[in-house]
């Protein structure tokens, strides 16, 4: 027996008065194995002890909801008896310490959420976070993370037969010693066909699917818990090793077990593994779980009830199953070659009873595991903020020279070398994919097409964390709507530092409310999500960076992309030029990219015309007005039209204003989309309808970009040249 | 028609074949699981993408021993029509039913995109309904697609013309830019670009059905 002495207990990151909880809530001292699956479901990461409080504040229902917060994935209503199972995840840690494998896992966890629910996984998008490429001290380093985590993303997603089809990528300083990958993953079902992560039934079997339990992974959650310092490294044998075939065989198998109806409720093995399956399980179910872990199929030998308890290997599910009824499900997970064993049955006292060898090494309540964890309300200051208010004087020598600075820079530049990785077409819903402003899946069974978008800035945030959480949503709801989608809900990953510190809890806490009021307004409620604190190394903070993944509904049809199409069309701005001060144009690109300053505040945003030009843009697009639509966001509207300009045909455009040519090429002021078409006049009247701006700026034209301003070039550039820089961009800063 | 769609554990472009097949083609077709020995009353069988046995020894290796395959190098044997997309075509090329062998891409990256192929035969089942010469766009999506063969076999696949479908701009590394080839009886193709995701306008292309339309028309004028 092992002594349960003070340095124990802080070993397992557990505080004195979180032990002397657990003392009460078990009448007596814990066992060593009892003091093991406290530590990880009492984990940040399990918990969400410091963020659970204000989590409250953000909206999670509304007409299209179907299931909120708190299952393995929030769901909603598409239509036609069908439902979509969505959510975000991170993976920070571990892919910091092994990229490959830990975004490879990453992947496969999310996914397992998903099919858990009973969907089938149709869409993977990854919002990627690292340190720049060309960093004169850790360049070679970041790019090495970066090659492993896409290959560990395209392993794991390609092989499992999901396609990959969105996303966005990111370089900032801040994620040097702390890169952030957030995977969404998407899946469909009927609406009658959702299955819940609940043990009800007492006598039910407890089955153990899938892959057999290792020493891999151990305290992975309680690692994900704490910043990271030079010891970090010897953390490697904490990441788990990801086998996406044997996870392509565990979902076919769900699935077609879960047709039999003998599954009454089941929950994926992840995060603190078999300890957070069968503790939630029975908290949910109002029941409890007694389980024989000599029955658990083993990959090693002389494994201890501790280790096989807090083992998170990969590819592993916990299913109860109608009592009688074991063998119908056996037979389906013998056919794909997979391990299915009972290990034990649904009890009527609510506690979760391990055995080991016919021993009780851990009698606790579900409740005191799933839900009695401690809520803290942390301190809280002001968020954490060095940069200066005010900006320095500048003037740029060469617009044209600096629009194709940016475009070759690591955030706005081509991301093909990262996406052609991934498969983004397999399963053949695809009807947008990667580089657009949202992915586009059809959904084959129904007429409805999803629309789904990543965002997050992280330089916003800083400055200012609840303006910055705003804009992300208004972001990612204006991404959906470009292309004809009505957004309908979203999940959210929340990454920041180390709550312990009353400037990043502030960060947090504004941020949150930030979201909390945006989705409220975009009618976009959170089902769900993930909070991922302790992003620090060696006592840095990343910027505070939450992350939006928003779904949005709309009829399937051919897809309406950035690019334009032919000459002659009408160029207009949706939505207008917007306006711009120095203090906002500190956060901008053009900031980062060619002053390399940060400054100021985000873009200021007016919710309420946000949202009525997002209507008028879904309108226009439905209509079938639209030969292209784009988003204006990062970098501003040079870089917009650009973009849409890539492809072969550019514009000619004179901008009526007066503001700053830096200011007016490149200020990243929300709530505007370039669109081109035939029909001027009755896009003006829909946007007229709605009360918005909608300036014809000019027309297309092939092989060249020309910006005017009242008359004055202030861009005159062919194509090829636009495209060379913004092509080579990342492979020029991978070969540094 | 009926079409059989081979279903080996790891196998996860057989949904999109089957779809294509009965929903872009208008024909019938049906699973067929890779520990059966038959196959049924098939008319002409299908070896799907994906990652067969996880790909683990090398693409296809271990897929050639499972049963179904007794079975599908009777059918081949027999002239039935055997097309093997992506892994499938890995999978052929293990089985010996095909020439040569695939290996890791060029740049030893995964590739998915889409790209142009240029038809070299109009002189085969699969591809009847198009024409020498002729020009069509599907997607790629491998990491082990590079075709390689010994100088004989190349020149033996020339002479006889049993390139099917070379690539415009080489995305792997294939010798000869080969993208598709058939065997010496030009009943089974393998091909690595999949025609299956090039089958309805909503993604993009609708060139794939012409392999499909091929494989049909031939099955008729056989009836």
């Amino acid at each position: 027996m092992t002594a349960i002495t003070p340095e124990l207990v802080a070993a397992h990151q557990l505080t004195p008065e979180e032990y002397q909880r657990i003392v009460r809530l078990l009448g007596r001292p814990p066992t060593y194995t009892e003091l093991g699956i406290f530590s990880v479901m009492w984990s940040e990461h399990c918990s969400y002890k410091s963020s659970r409080l204000h989590l409250k504040k953000l909206p999670t229902r509304g007409p299209h909801v179907l299931q909120g917060p708190g299952e393995n994935a929030g769901v909603i209503d598409i239509g036609d008896g069908w439902a979509a199972a969505f959510k975000i995840e991170s993976h920070n840690h571990p892919s910091f310490i092994e990229p490959f494998q830990g975004a490879a896992t990453g992947v496969g966890g999310i996914l397992r959420d998903i099919f858990t629910m009973g969907a089938r996984p149709i869409a993977v998008m990854d919002s990627l976070r690292f340190g720049p490429l060309d960093d004169p001290r850790v360049g070679a380093r970041n790019r090495r993370i970066l090659e492993g985590v896409v290959s560990g993303i395209a392993h794991y997603g390609n092989c499992f037969g999901v396609p990959t089809v969105g996303g966005e990528c990111v370089f900032e300083p801040c994620y040097n010693g702390n890169p952030l990958v957030n995977v969404f993953a998407l899946g469909v079902f009927r609406q009658d066909r959702i299955f819940y992560a609940r043990a009800c039934g007492v006598g039910n079997a407890v089955v153990y699917v899938g892959a057999k339990t290792g020493r891999d992974g151990i305290h992975g959650a309680s690692m994900a818990s704490a910043e990271f310092s030079e010891e970090s490294k010897q953390k490697r044998p904490n990441v788990q090793v990801g086998d996406p075939f044997m996870e392509k065989l565990l979902l076919e198998a769900c699935l077609e077990a879960m047709e039999t109806g003998a599954i009454v409720g089941i929950q994926d093995m992840g995060a603190a593994g078999l300890t957070c399956s069968t503790c939630e399980m029975g908290s949910r179910g109002g029941t409890g779980i007694e389980i024989e872990l000599a029955r658990v199929p083993q990959r090693e030998a002389g494994m201890t009830p501790y280790e096989i308890m807090l083992s998170e290997s990969q590819e592993r599910m916990l299913l109860v199953v109608a009592r009688g009824r074991e063998e119908e499900v056996f037979r389906i997970f013998r056919k794909w070659g997979l391990d299915a064993v009972a290990v034990g049955e649904v009890t009527g006292d609510g506690l979760l009873r391990v055995k080991h060898h016919g021993e009780v090494v851990a009698e606790i309540p579900s409740r005191a595991l799933a839900d009695e964890a401690p809520v803290y309300d942390r301190p809280r200051t002001r968020p954490l903020r060095t940069a200066p208010t005010e900006g320095p004087a500048f003037a740029s020598q060469n617009l044209k020279a600096d629009l194709l600075r940016l475009l070759g820079s690591g955030d706005l530049c081509d991301k093909r070398w990262i996406w052609e990785q991934y498969d983004y077409m397999v399963r053949t819903n695809t009807v947008l994919g990667p580089g657009a402003d949202a992915a586009v899946l059809r959904i084959k069974e129904t007429a409805t097409s999803l629309a789904m978008a990543l965002d997050g800035n992280g330089r916003y945030c800083y400055l200012d964390p609840r303006q910055g959480a705003r804009l992300a949503v208004a972001e990612c709801c204006r991404n959906v709507s470009t292309v004809g989608a009505l957004p309908v809900a979203a999940t959210n990953c929340l990454n920041f530092g180390n709550p312990e510190r009353p400037e990043i809890m502030a960060q947090l806490v504004e941020a949150i409310e930030g979201m909390g009021e945006a989705c409220a307004f975009f009618e976009t409620p959170i089902t769900g999500g993930n909070v991922s604190l302790y992003n620090e190394t060696l006592g840095e903070a990343i910027y505070p960076t939450p992350v939006l993944g928003v779904v949005g509904l709309m009829k399937t049809r051919p897809p309406v992309t950035p690019a334009f199409k032919a000459e002659g069309a009408h160029v207009m701005l949706v939505g207008g030029l917007g306006a711009c001060t120095l203090t906002e144009f500190g956060s901008s690109q053009y900031a980062k990219v060619i002053l390399g300053e940060l400054w100021g505040l985000p873009p200021a945003l007016d919710m309420d015309y946000e949202k009525r030009v997002q209507a008028a843009v879904r309108e226009i697009v439905n209509a079938g007005l639209a030969e292209s639509a784009h988003d204006v966001s990062d970098g501003g509207l040079a870089i917009a039209l650009a973009e849409s300009s890539l492809e072969g045909i550019g514009a000619e455009v004179d901008l009526p204003s007066d503001m700053r040519p830096e200011f007016l090429l490149f200020h990243e002021g929300p709530s505007r989309v370039l669109i081109s078409t035939r029909q001027p006049g009755q896009l003006e009247r829909i946007a007229a309808r709605y009360g918005v701006e909608a300036l014809r700026i000019g027309e297309t034209k092939a092989g060249t970009l020309r910006i005017r301003q009242r008359g004055r070039v202030l861009v005159d550039c062919a194509i090829e040249q636009l495209r060379e820089p913004w092509r080579l961009g990342l492979e020029r800063l991978l070969k540094e | 028609m009926k079409f059989g769609v081979v279903v080996f554990p790891g196998s996860n472009c057989d949904h999109d074949a089957w779809w294509a097949i009965t929903h872009n083609l208008g024909q019938t077709a049906e699973f067929i699981w890779h520990d059966s020995e038959s196959l049924g009353n098939v008319d002409a069988v299908i070896l799907p993408g994906g990652f067969s046995y996880g790909d683990y020894l090398r693409c296809g290796a271990i897929a050639k021993f499972s049963r179904i395959m007794r079975a599908v190098e009777r059918f081949a044997r027999e002239g039935g029509l055997v097309l093997g997309i992506c892994n499938g075509f890995q999978i052929l090329v293990e089985a010996g039913l095909l020439p040569g062998a695939l290996i890791r891409n060029r740049s030893l990256k995964f590739i998915c995109r889409q790209v142009v192929l240029r038809t070299e035969t109009d002189q085969s089942p699969f591809t009847s309904q198009l024409s020498k010469g002729r020009l069509v766009r599907m997607p790629i999506a491998h990491g082990e697609g590079c075709y390689v063969a010994d100088a004989r076999t190349l020149e033996e696949l020339e002479v006889e013309e049993r390139v099917a479908f070379r690539y415009l701009d080489n995305p792997n590394g294939s010798m000869n830019d080969i993208a598709g080839i058939l065997n010496a009886g030009r009943n089974v193709m393998g091909l690595m670009p999949h025609p299956e995701r090039a089958a309805d306008p909503l993604m993009g292309s609708v060139d794939g059905l012409l392999i499909f339309e091929s494989m049909v028309a031939a099955l008729s004028h056989a009836r």
